[in-house]
């Protein structure tokens, strides 16, 4: 289809400004030389366009999104509308704090509700995505050990089956990255950490349930593992669907950690964001935390900042309107709520992979939490199949494909998250086409690679696109 | 109460012993009893749709939504043209996932690509980023770019906004990055300030034009100086001032960024907003987070994908640029529809505009007693030394309903106007300030 650069012509538009009765006071600023280049476009081309590209996209709303790691629920609908509450919308963020009451109130009692729901005593609404958090949480653990002038500590350590920010954002607050191997269960390998730690050891970062959907038993000794030589545990919420209402990851051990409210709390993930990242930790670690602190006072919500504060990582108070979407979920599950989801998503996740396992090859054959990791290593060996393959039939099918390639201790892994806003016909409608296309494999195995042919474009050359990188759009 | 789980009770019971189990219990075996939630957690009961919806309108109702705002500093008033809502609540593009599998994402892949074009114009530098998460981690991220072993050393213009400063600092508080700041000239970058520093092992300086007190720097000036100080210069645009006002690329800026929100987002109490980022070709490789880029699929047909992702954390882990996974799609998308619908001729307009109400509020308030504290050129901001105190204004302004500029000293206040104001609004203004002052 065409660019929206290539619709339209010279001198349409929109008629959307007045004309001003001001002086014109531009005339001595030293303007752009050359005019932008920006569509001239009615408004009908708009919104034809657009509805174009639309009908080119999928989204949760479009059917079944099995991707792994992501919890791709459904987006409430009375969510989106509470955020597009003008007074919501138009509320000026450095408006004095008796003005913006309300946004103090949304602010305050969902980081009450996030401590209850992960056990921690404080948070922050600042980071506006999970891996923000993920550095958010680093910047509080390496303040933490500043603080205490213990600066010999320089090394994070993360598990081979670790989500790859996990890494990349110790590696930004300036940790050594110490990678330890998991073991035949897919969970840390408990004398491998134990030969890690030591006098260096800042912290673990790790997600529980792991990366390969099972929840880590020997969690407790995880931990005391890492408090016993000093360092800090780190919890990556990212898998938080699975548990939430029924254990708690302050309970566990961990003293800070991050919530991913565009996974747990079903705020829509709008193609690659805005999400929130949310960062909550345990009482000793609070004046460590960015940005302000909501606490309610004889007028009201004030806002103050914690006392050794590592400063702020956005420069208003994070991704407000998404959280006004988090807070309603919260109100609408409520207590018994929380956990019924976390259940139906373990049970969603154990009915497909207990259907699938006949077909396909599990990771770790084992009652799983809210996703199970399948692997094609047999028939990328036997007949050259791979996961792509799979995946790519799939598409024909109506299918989001599960995640690819991940964790990457999965040689040609599937990662299948159903989460629990998918019935059991969806549920069962899938089991038969991935058993299908798993047929298919079989019969014409060469045949996989074409996949998908009715999508609206065949595999594209990712080589082309990286060796000669076309990344903007020129007119001839 | 709710769960959103289409399957009632009975059918979930089903469900379990179908797979062979009697209960949930048996579904979390692995957890530890000692771990297991032993009361309910510290929440209300659920609530039906209609009290969720009272209650957060109830919420939302004790905020003042002020009707005239002259306050920007970092969050703009604008005008959002409708088609932008419409287009950007399109459930396809709301409930998407970052665009993993191409096939079936060619129309966000093809809104972002547009999305990178529109903000490569618009600066005029070569290549874009798919955004991030605001205009102060784009700054942040753009100084994590610049440094390599040679050269560490952060600088950063005093007239910088001081949010936008305090992400950087608490970024290098986690690189550990030596950051430098630039005091200011008479509200201006100072060159002479910057030409006296120890420049061999600086990397960047990072000014903002329009800066946070309005003032237009002379940004071919500084980008020569730096250039000499074989440093690279990051310069953060509002981009609005862009449909006006010299490009960072025209004053010869490595990188350009900036805070989007201008361009079609509401003030929404500080977020969601989108952070742009465009480089020159050299640094492409360098740019943090997601890039689209076009190429061809198997028929030869146009297609676009995510590109350069050897970038990436997913691939490169702790080697990656950054660790940027999910940024700001839809505020791009939203963004670019706000540029389609202004074309170049209404976004400049809509500058003009915000640049010349700003004059007219300037010189009503100089009738007033007023004074302005920086004497340079500026674009839809400005500093005044208030006759009285600053803050006292606000609160009287705002029990008549006027959101004033933000008070930044004593005495001080910084004053925004856009195409939202108008020259009788502003009026009614000056006659109460006159009032309040009388």
């Amino acid at each position: 289809m065409k660019l929206i650069f290539e619709l339209g012509g010279t001198g349409r538009g929109c008629d959307l400004i007045p004309d001003c009765k001001a002086p014109d006071s531009t005339q001595g600023v030293s303007r752009r030389e050359k005019k932008p280049m920006l569509p001239e476009v009615s408004e009908t081309e708009i919104s034809r366009h657009y509805t174009e590209l639309a009908k080119q996209a999928y989204g949760v709303n479009d059917g079944f999104y099995p991707l792994g790691s992501c919890t791709m629920k459904y987006n409430p609908k009375i969510n989106d509308q509470a955020a597009a509450l003008a007074d919501f919308t138009q509320i000026h963020p450095l408006q004095a704090a008796a003005d913006v009451q309300g946004c103090l109130e949304v602010i305050g009692e969902t980081e009450k509700a996030l401590c209850a729901i992960t056990g921690m005593d404080a948070c922050t609404l600042q980071p506006a995505a999970g891996a923000h958090g993920e550095f958010t949480g680093l910047l509080v653990i390496k303040a933490y050990h500043v603080s205490r002038q213990d600066q010999k500590r320089t090394k994070i350590i993360v598990p081979d089956s670790a989500h790859g920010t996990n890494p990349a954002s110790a590696a930004m607050a300036d940790f050594d990255v110490v990678n330890i191997p998991s073991d035949a269960n897919g969970c840390v390998d408990l004398e491998a950490l134990r030969a890690a730690v030591g006098e260096d050891t800042a912290g673990l970062m790790l997600t529980n349930p792991n990366t390969v959907g099972l929840f880590d038993p020997n969690i407790a000794k995880i931990t005391s593992i890492v408090h016993e030589a000093g360092g800090l545990c780190y919890y990556d919420g990212a898998n938080l669907n699975a548990i939430m209402g029924i254990a708690r990851p302050g309970d566990m051990g961990f003293d800070v950690m991050h919530l991913n409210l565009h996974k747990t709390f079903s705020t829509p993930h709008g193609g690659g964001g805005p999400g929130s990242g949310p960062v909550a930790c345990k009482k000793f670690l609070q004046e460590f935390l960015p940005g302000i602190r909501v606490v309610k006072g004889a007028d009201g919500y004030e806002m103050t900042r914690g006392s050794q504060a590592v400063g702020n990582v956005h420069s208003f108070y994070g991704n407000f309107l998404v959280v006004v979407r988090a807070l309603c979920y919260i109100l609408t599950l409520g207590r018994e709520g929380i956990p019924e989801a976390a259940e139906g998503a373990v049970l969603n996740a154990n009915y497909m992979m207990h259907q699938l396992k006949a077909c396909y090859q599990m990771a770790y054959d084992h009652t799983c939490m809210h996703e199970f990791v399948m692997t094609l290593q047999r028939e990328k060996h036997e007949r050259n199949v791979s996961a792509l393959d799979i995946a790519k039939a799939l598409l024909d099918h109506g299918i989001h494909p599960p995640t690819m390639y991940f964790p990457l201790i999965v040689h040609e892994a599937l990662m299948v998250e159903p989460t629990e806003t998918e019935s059991r016909e969806t549920l069962d409608e899938a089991v038969k086409i991935f058993i299908e296309v798993m047929k298919q494999s079989e019969e014409m195995p060469e045949r996989m690679h074409e996949y998908p042919l009715a999508a609206p474009i065949g595999r594209p050359d990712e080589v082309a696109a990286a060796r000669k990188p076309v990344v903007r759009y020129c007119r001839e | 109460m709710g769960s959103y789980i289409p399957n009632t009770r009975e059918e979930r019971q089903q469900m379990l012993q179908d797979i062979g189990m009697s209960s949930f219990d048996e579904l979390y075996a692995d957890i530890p009893e000692a771990l297991r939630c032993r009361e309910p957690l510290d929440l209300e009961p659920g609530l039906s749709e209609l009290e969720v919806s009272r209650k957060i309108e109830a919420i939302a109702a004790k905020n003042t939504r002020f009707s005239h705002i002259f306050r920007g500093a970092g969050s703009y008033h604008h005008y959002i043209p409708a088609i932008v809502r419409q287009v950007t609540s399109r459930e396809e593009f709301v409930t998407a996932y970052t665009p993993y599998q191409a096939e079936i994402s060619q129309g966000i892949l093809q809104s972002i690509f547009e999305y990178q074009t529109m903000i490569c114009e618009l600066t005029g530098m070569d290549v874009s980023n798919a955004s991030v998460y605001d205009g102060a981690t784009a700054a942040a991220e753009a100084v994590a770019m610049c440094r390599d072993r040679r050269r560490g050393t952060v600088v950063v213009s005093g007239s910088v906004d001081p949010k936008v400063l305090s992400v950087i600092r608490t970024y290098c508080f986690g690189s550990g990055a030596p950051l430098i700041i630039l005091p200011d000239q008479d509200g201006l970058t100072d060159i002479d300030a910057w030409c006296g520093l120890d420049q061999k092992d600086i990397a960047c300086l990072l000014i903002q034009s329009p800066n946070y007190y309005g003032l237009i720097e002379d940004g071919a000036a500084i980008a020569k100086a730096v250039h000499e100080a074989g440093a690279k210069l990051i310069m953060s645009c509002n981009p609005i001032s862009l449909g006006l006002l010299k490009t960072p690329a025209e004053c010869g800026a490595d990188i350009a960024v900036g805070d989007g929100q201008p361009l079609g987002l509401p003030m929404g109490f500080g977020g969601p907003y989108l952070g742009y980022m465009a480089a020159t070709r050299e640094l492409m490789r360098k740019l943090p987070g997601r890039i689209v880029g076009q190429t061809v699929d198997a028929e030869g047909k146009r297609a676009f994908v995510l590109t350069l992702q050897a970038r990436e954390q997913h691939i490169r882990r702790e080697k990656a640029s950054s660790n940027v996974c999910s940024n700001e799609a839809l505020c791009a998308m939203t963004a670019a529809v706000y540029l389609a619908a202004m074309g170049s001729a209404g976004l400049e307009k809509t500058a003009k505009n915000c640049m010349n109400l700003a004059h007219y509020l300037c010189s009503g308030l100089e009738n007033l007693g007023f004074s302005r504290k920086y004497g340079g050129e500026y674009f839809h901001e400005f500093v005044t030394i208030c006759p009285c105190d600053a803050r006292e204004l606000a609160d009287r302004l705002a029990e008549r309903g006027y959101l004033s500029g933000l008070t930044i000293a004593e005495r001080e206040m910084l004053w925004c106007t856009t195409e939202m104001n108008s020259v009788d609004e502003i009026d009614g203004l000056l006659s109460v300030i006159k009032e309040v002052l009388a």
